[in-house]
């Protein structure tokens, strides 16, 4: 008995069609709909998250991200530039900074500021700053990678000219080459800040006030209160307004990078 | 004309523009110069000339320092620029720069590429700056150019923006390190045609050029390097047209007839030099 390769292709896709309908039919059958519409989709309790988790917990999941983002942005540059530094000592510090930055949960960067800094130096820092310094030193350690490729990205043939034109070593970076660099790594940076986004989700781990509860923190809360998973899907809902419109950024930032090559 | 004549300081030091001695360079194990004596006089266009490989570039790139001589000095307009005590970044901008790769800056608009360097270097405010970067960018004939960016512009285009460039920062002595070769054969006229005004109004010119025609025509000397001397120098018609060594005239005699001149290039592109100036 002998079928086609044509005919053995069929079936098997039409194997694969079945088993998927007989997974959907039982899912279907076997759920309790009523109970889960209550778990995720109860509308009393969604309506009461409004307009609260926009206006306090998404605002300060901006703020957070971009107070973290900026700082290690800056960090991130500077270590950049040291890991490219002619004096060895510069490149040893930077090394170092991004290997353990790089190789340990930010989970315990946020517990070190959060409990571990007030417990030993008798000092409690502020909510904003221990944010920014605690998403800030582990994006450092990333970004100053994206950002050291993206110098040395830029052609030699540019660091020439405007050495040639008597601009000292570091005036050439500044005007010439960073720009191009920080053009160059623009995605990847966005990617960066879309990681930085969820990360600033750990702040929940830190008592804060009600002011300054972010979407993860939020939806905590609510879930306690309400017995209903409905907040933590609505958090859930608002992370993904910024992160997937920035994902969309970068594929057209990369699209438009590989155009211009 | 006054914008390119030299600066009243260096008017007062007579001498050479550019005076080499002893000068040798190696990459590694490679010596790409070795031994080199030679120089250029206030006002003189001087062609280099030689196969892919002979060392011109790097020749070229030791008088501003962009490579860093292995031994022998090198005095640009009275300034010995080997002297470790010299500040570099001040002789660099009395010498004008011309790359074959172009080398414009990407990010900026035509009008700043010019106005930047300038601003920073010379200290000119914004104004004066962009004055002079128009009267340049006329001369090179981009007048309506200033507001388009580098990738907008054809290549013969952008090398006539380089030169304005360069022209911008007022300098004694300008270096063109083959500044036609990266270009479509439609489009060396137009640079060589600047070149060649730059040279009629007097300006001390270092070329290394493929262009036998130009050498033959716009230079005071021609220099033939091979195997990292100079094998020849002299009157155009003399080392083109009537060279005395039998290396420059292989040379010369490849370069009339293309096809073998280009087999020979691609042979010959480990040139050290090229191998780290080159735009990857």
């Amino acid at each position: 008995m002998s079928i086609s390769r044509r005919q053995r292709t069929r079936a098997i896709r039409g194997g694969q069609y079945a088993v998927l309908v007989v997974v959907l039919l039982v899912v279907a059958l076997a759920a309790d709909w009523g109970e889960i519409r209550r778990a995720f989709f109860d509308v009393e309790v969604a309506k009461a998250q409004f307009p609260d988790i926009i206006t306090t917990a998404l605002l300060n999941t901006v703020v957070y991200t971009l107070l973290g983002f900026g700082f290690g942005l800056a960090a991130g540059l500077l270590l950049a530039l040291m890991r490219l530094s002619r004096v060895p000592p510069y490149r040893w510090l930077a090394i170092a900074y991004i290997e353990f930055f790089r190789g340990i949960p930010a989970l315990l960067v946020f517990i070190a500021l959060g409990f571990g800094v007030p417990l030993a130096f008798q000092v409690a820092l502020n909510q904003y700053v221990t944010v920014m310094l605690a998403l800030g030193l582990v994006g450092a350690a990333y970004m100053a990678e994206t950002i050291r490729a993206g110098i040395q990205a830029v052609p030699k043939g540019q660091m020439e000219a405007a050495r040639s034109l008597g601009m000292s070593q570091s005036r050439a970076m500044v005007s010439i080459i960073i720009p191009q660099a920080l053009r160059i790594v623009l995605p990847p940076l966005t990617n960066e800040l879309i990681l930085l986004t969820k990360d600033s989700s750990l702040v929940y781990l830190l008592g804060l006030s009600l002011s300054q509860y972010e979407l993860a923190k939020f939806g905590r809360d609510a879930l306690n209160q309400n017995r209903s998973l409905t907040p933590i899907l609505i958090a859930g809902l608002c992370y993904l307004i910024i992160t997937l419109p920035l994902g969309h950024l970068v594929r057209r930032l990369e699209a438009r990078t590989a155009k211009a090559r | 004309m006054k914008a390119v004549s030299a600066a009243g300081d260096a008017e007062a030091v007579s001498g050479p523009a550019i005076d080499v001695r002893g000068l040798r360079k190696s990459f590694g194990t490679l010596e790409v110069l070795a031994g080199i004596d030679f120089s250029v006089a206030r006002g003189e266009v001087v062609c280099v000339i030689g196969p892919s490989g002979s060392g011109k570039s790097t020749l070229l790139r030791c008088v501003n320092l962009l490579e860093e001589p292995t031994s022998g000095t090198v005095t640009v307009a009275g300034t010995e620029v080997t002297d470790p005590d010299v500040d570099i970044d001040k002789v660099r901008r009395r010498i004008g720069m011309v790359f074959q790769s172009f080398n414009l800056f990407p990010h900026l608009t035509v009008l700043e590429n010019l106005t930047l360097p300038q601003r920073r270097v010379l200290g000119r405010d914004r104004a004066e700056a962009a004055g002079i970067a128009r009267e340049r960018l006329a001369r090179v004939g981009l007048t309506d150019k200033e507001s388009a960016y580098p990738a907008q512009l054809s290549g013969g285009q952008q090398q006539r923006v380089a030169i304005a460039r360069a022209l911008a920062m007022d300098p004694e002595l300008m270096l063109f390190d083959e500044p036609t070769s990266a270009l479509d054969p439609e489009l060396v006229g137009d640079v060589l045609a600047v070149m060649r005004s730059l040279a009629d109004e007097g300006m001390t010119m270092l070329v290394v050029t493929h262009e036998m025609s130009f050498a033959r025509e716009v230079a005071d000397r021609v220099v033939f390097m091979d195997g990292g001397v100079i094998v020849e120098e002299g009157a155009p018609e003399q080392v083109i047209g009537a060279p005395r060594h039998a290396r420059t005239r292989s040379f010369l005699a490849r370069l009339l007839t293309p096809a073998t001149a280009d087999l020979t290039e691609a042979a010959e592109a480990a040139d050290g030099a090229g191998k780290r100036s080159g735009p990857v």
